[in-house]
């Protein structure tokens, strides 16, 4: 049987869009823990990066620091935090966070940085407050570079929380890990086909919120 | 009038920046800072909105010293426009300049009303209003800061360095440009460079600024060209200040000869009357009285209608009588295959001619009359068609 | 202490504690070797034809964002629950992170650069061996770094399929027997590979390329170029298109 079978009788089987363990219910769990966790990680290193960028120091801190968050491995954490903290949404959220912060901490920082100063300098000497010169001025400029780094996060956070159900947690993952101990192939594959089009709905609602949040100016300006 | 007193700007890194400034910038004129890179023209300018402020020292704008008010408010009250404009590419031409009015709590419709007028006050194509700046040349983009930073009417005006990034035929025309909108507005503006020419071109007056940041001399334009304070402005006025000194002139005082003017239909009476005035060459005009070339007058000796146009001397360019300066009429004769200038009046009809002898008795006779009653007044009409 | 020390492997992984390493380390690092020898030429088609390169790009960011299970199980079907199942995806993440970072490599040297080394008499294969190649080396390392990285991290997953993880069947172990030593040791030897690789890398950069700055600015462009690999980068290329 071809894989192709496997994923169409996986989606036309009608027990499979029901209850808990339908595909709905595990879908919104899955988009659940990951915007959980992206949403952690933007709101640790979104202000971080920003402020270290707009102001120029750290920088190589910054890169060091993400240079070991690479070295740490995604599964391997989340078993070891299983161990340390038992079953539950934290030792799922920290490899997740973990994972999300590099990407968005360096682009927010070299986001800033590349920010053009002959506008900044110009809306200062128009008498724009700080806070005015960063939303209205900075960010709407960093912006593009900023929602790349967010959706490489997205992207790698979305893939990677399907390890959750190796420590009972829920999301796509559960007919993965479910599929692969009762060996039916079926669920197995159907699952892994869930993750990749949700990894691959990231980027195209990454490219919607580009289209709509990005100024024409700075698109075409590039 | 922007009064900057005594004013020291010392980094913490221990270089001077600016050194003990004091100047009495003019309400309603252009005063120009200019100088080598380093001697603190730019710091100087940024003192005035507070972008950076002084060691020591203080400044004063209409009598009150500028610390008093809000940062913010002082700098809205001032035009800023910097090298290579700094628009944000996030936003419209429009929405670009009404960004001060809008900070002002202008409404939208209001500001951007005015916005529009204001393309057209620079020279801008209001079809370029919903483009972003990307989408402009550096020229556009230049004018767009020239009219963000008019948009809330602000009576003072800040010019870093406005024009430096733009290719000089394009700078020229933004210089004329400003002089134009400022016959009409009247601001006092405050302009940076490090372009003597550019200084001289438009400055009311000029700051020259030496490396260290101290003033070398203050003075109008054709004063630094007459009398430069030290060897250092003189350097830096550059080797022909005499001949740059002649725009300063103007051609009023000129004998145009109508003697060697002849029309093209002229017969052979009029042409030996002509001769006998004589000039080494007769200028040939149309119908109009329009010039249309040099002959030799053995040449025409048979009339003028025989002379084949074709086989005239070129006139060159023509200076405008009166109009344009003694360098003008110096360069036109100097450029004239005959070493006569070709004066025309605003028709672009012949006025007269003049020999280069004769430009060069009224360039000695105007400097004599300098020397006896002080600085010449400024060709103030003329500038602007000086820069075009 | 009783019980089996921090190095003691079960004996179900048929293997010892420096045999997984050596294992893991070549799951990880052939699929970088594969990558780097398809995506040189891959990578210079696509500077000598430039319309190649935006499509290439976006094919590069969609299998990128292929989760590594999701393309493990995938494979099985064909390759069987075996290494090479496992390798193969980590390939074409290689693949993908390495032909951007060589293609903007390629293309960060500046055009006045190659018009010189045409007129001192360079031919085509001179300049790209001469002048191109080691100009792009530091943006090539940039690359290799992230897929390193994530090849050592992506390698342990395999554990999920059937034992194909290396020091990630540590992991599945430590659940079966209860022994978090197991996954600490998992961890903490990862990490370390992860690190060692990523040093010898850069000591690497630093040999090849003597005129390059050692740290600073260069270094944090290298480490964002890397950060936003490969998404952000057809992300940048599609706003100037």
């Amino acid at each position: 049987m071809s894989i192709f079978q496997f994923i169409s009788d996986f989606f036309r089987d009608s027990a499979h869009w029901h209850g808990q363990d339908g595909i709905p219910h595990r879908v919104l769990e899955h988009l659940g823990y990951s915007f959980m966790a992206l949403g952690i990680a933007a709101g640790l290193a979104l202000p971080v990066g920003l402020v270290t960028g707009h102001t120029g120091r750290g920088g190589n801190a910054l890169a060091l620091i993400a240079t070991a968050a690479r070295a740490l491995p995604s599964y391997g954490l989340l078993v070891l935090m299983f161990f340390w903290l038992g079953i539950g949404l934290t030792p799922v959220m920290i490899p997740l966070v973990a994972l999300a912060v590099p990407p968005i901490l360096l682009t927010s920082y070299e986001a800033m940085r590349t920010v053009d100063p002959a506008p900044v300098d110009a809306a200062r000497g128009m008498g724009m407050g700080p806070a005015a010169v960063l939303f209205q001025v900075e960010l709407p400029v960093a912006l593009p570079l900023i929602l790349s780094g967010l959706r490489s996060a997205a992207i790698q956070v979305v893939s990677t929380t399907a390890i959750a159900a190796t420590v009972s947690l829920g999301g796509l993952g559960r007919f993965v890990i479910d599929g692969l101990y009762q060996r039916n192939y079926e669920t197995v594959v159907g699952g892994a086909t869930l993750i990749a089009g949700l990894a691959l709905a990231m980027i195209a609602l990454f490219w919607l919120v580009g289209r709509v949040a990005v100024s024409p100016g700075v698109r075409g300006g590039r | 009038m922007i009064q900057i007193e005594s004013v020291t700007k010392r980094y913490p890194d221990g270089t001077t920046a600016v050194d003990d400034l004091s100047l009495d910038i003019p309400d309603g004129s252009i005063t120009v800072l200019v100088g080598p890179s380093g001697c603190g023209k730019t710091t100087t300018l940024r003192m005035v909105n507070r972008m950076v402020e002084p060691t020591s020292g203080r400044i004063l704008l209409d009598g009150s010293d500028i610390t008093e008010q809000p940062v913010n408010a002082l700098r809205r009250s001032m035009g800023y426009v910097i090298q290579n404009a700094g628009l944000f590419q996030h936003r419209t031409i429009v929405d670009n300049i009404a960004t001060v009015p809008r900070m002002l709590g202008w409404d939208r419709r209001k500001a951007r009303e005015r916005a529009r007028e204001l393309m057209g006050r620079v020279g801008l194509d209001e079809a370029l209003a919903k483009r972003y700046p990307y989408q402009l040349s550096g020229g556009q983009q230049q004018r767009v800061g020239v009219a963000r930073a008019l948009a809330a009417d602000p009576p003072v005006l800040l010019m870093d360095e406005p024009f430096s990034a733009v290719d000089p035929i394009v700078r020229k025309s933004l210089q004329a440009e400003l002089l134009r909108i400022q016959q009409e507005l009247g601001k006092t503006i405050v302009f940076v460079t490090h372009d003597i020419d550019e200084a001289i071109r438009i400055g009311d007056m000029i700051a020259v600024m030496r490396t260290g940041g101290r003033l070398a001399q203050f003075a109008p334009p054709q004063e630094l060209l007459s009398s430069p304070a030290d060897e250092f402005v003189e350097d830096f006025l550059g080797t022909d200040r005499g001949i740059r000194r002649l725009s300063f002139f103007t051609s009023d005082g000129l004998a145009l000869e109508r003697g060697p003017v002849v029309a093209v239909d002229a017969g052979a009476e009029q042409v030996a009357r002509a001769t006998a005035a004589g000039a080494p060459y007769l200028l040939l005009t149309d119908a109009d009285g329009k010039p249309l070339g040099w002959v030799a007058p053995q040449d025409a000796a048979g009339g003028a209608d025989k002379v084949a146009v074709g086989s005239l001397l070129p006139y060159g360019r023509p200076f405008a009588a009166g109009r344009e300066s003694l360098r003008d009429a110096l360069d036109c004769a100097v450029l004239s295959p005959t070493g006569w200038a070709v004066a025309v009046d605003e028709q672009g009809a012949v006025a007269g001619v003049v020999s280069q002898e004769a430009i060069g008795a009224a360039i000695r006779s105007a400097h004599a009359g300098q020397r006896e009653d002080g600085p010449a007044v400024p060709v103030r009409t003329t500038k602007a068609e000086v820069a075009t | 202490m009783s019980g089996p020390g921090f190095f003691d492997i079960p004996s179900d992984l048929q293997n010892s504690y420096l045999g997984l390493v050596g294992l893991h380390v070549e799951e990880a690092l052939i699929p970088v070797a594969i990558g780097l020898a398809v995506a040189l030429p891959l990578g210079q088609l696509c500077v000598r034809f430039s319309w190649l390169y935006p499509p290439v790009l976006w094919i590069t960011t969609v299998l990128y964002a292929i989760p590594s299970l999701a393309f493990f199980i995938f494979l099985i079907d064909y390759t069987g629950a075996t290494r090479t199942t496992v390798m193969i995806p980590l390939t074409v993440y290689s693949l993908v992170l390495l032909v951007p970072a060589f293609v903007d490599g390629v293309r960060s040297v500046p055009q006045e650069t190659l018009s010189a080394a045409k007129a001192m008499g360079f031919g085509p294969v001179q300049r790209y061996l001469k002048v191109q190649l080691p100009i792009a080396v530091p943006a090539i390392i940039a690359g290799l770094r992230v897929a390193v990285a994530s090849s050592i991290s992506l390698v342990s997953i395999g554990a999920l399929i059937g034992n194909q993880g290396a020091l990630g069947n540590l992991l599945q172990d430590a659940i079966l027997y209860h022994r978090s030593n197991l996954a600490l040791n998992s961890v903490l030897t990862t990490a370390v590979l992860a690190v060692l690789l990523d040093i010898a890398l850069v000591l690497l950069r630093m040999a090849l390329t003597p005129w390059m700055p050692r740290s600073g600015r260069a270094a944090r462009r290298a480490a964002r170029d890397a950060a936003v690999e490969p998404a952000g980068r057809a992300a940048l290329e599609d706003a100037s298109v």
